[in-house]
């Protein structure tokens, strides 16, 4: 699998670590309540198609990036640094 | 006071030619770590030119010439490989000369022995002179730096020296093997 980092461009997938489900963007608001807070830490998507996670590019430029991939053809849609997502 | 004698990162493994290789070590005067603040870029490009005569690298690239060079090396940052520079405003400075084990790798077939440790594509006309990355050297976070004709400088952490002269050896071997 290829990832296309936004600053260093096609890379192997072995210099980038996985961080889980692009959830870490919409951290709930502290009052939100314990339905909120326990979707957050615990309910995941388990997605036949298009999912967005974290990856951390570890062996090259140090980005955090939100990476668009299919879970059923395994294409990589897109990647996008995480700053700008959050921002 | 004690009278302390400095080690550089590969003191007593290098240098060793295998074949039509030669791995050397390559320590810059000084390594210095340069983060500009939020919109600050082209300012400490400025300065940077002022006090060393190179301008601020895009992504994958290196400015200057060897002695005083600006090297990409991750996201918002870049290391002046070269003489100490002088504090600049708008930029976080880090002094990192004796953070890293720096490495020459010289000769005929230096990429091919390289491809066999790097996940990205050495081919000359991909990776030309000037060009950089940060990647994997095997197993190690690096740097990777096309200096000049059959010619790469490397760069790992310095407590991975040993490692990466043991790397560079096994890969050098393996190309003089082939003939």
């Amino acid at each position: 699998m290829r990832i296309t980092c936004p600053i260093c461009g096609a890379r192997d997938s072995r210099e980038f670590s996985y961080r889980g489900a692009a959830l870490a963007l919409q951290r709930p608001a502290p009052d939100a309540g314990d339905d909120a807070w326990a979707d957050y830490v615990h309910l995941r998507e388990n997605p036949a198609g298009d999912t967005r996670e974290l990856w951390y590019h570890e062996g090259g430029c140090g980005a955090w990036i939100v990476v668009t991939r299919n879970t059923v053809t395994h294409e990589v849609r897109s990647a996008e640094l995480a700053a700008e997502v959050a921002r | 006071m004690v009278e302390l004698i400095a080690k550089s990162a590969c003191d007593g493994l290098l240098p060793k030619t295998i074949g039509s290789l030669t791995l050397s070590e390559a320590a810059p005067e000084a390594i210095t770590s340069v983060t500009p603040f939020r919109g600050q870029e082209a300012a400490v490009s400025e300065a940077l030119k002022a006090q060393i005569g190179a301008a601020w690298p895009a992504p994958n690239r290196m400015t200057g010439r060897a002695g005083a060079r600006v090297v990409f090396s991750g996201r918002g940052q870049a290391f002046v490989l070269g003489p100490r520079i002088a504090p600049i405003a708008g930029a976080a400075l880090s002094d990192q000369t004796d953070a890293w084990a720096s490495v020459e790798l010289s000769g005929t077939g230096a990429a091919d022995a390289l491809a066999r440790l790097v996940p990205i594509d050495l081919r000359p006309g991909v990776f030309r002179q000037g060009h950089c990355a940060r990647t994997l050297i095997f197993h190690m976070p690096g740097l990777v730096m096309h200096t000049g004709q059959d010619r790469y400088g490397l760069m790992v952490f310095r407590s991975m020296a040993r490692t990466l002269v043991h790397d560079l050896e096994s890969a050098m071997e393996a190309i003089a093997a082939r003939g």
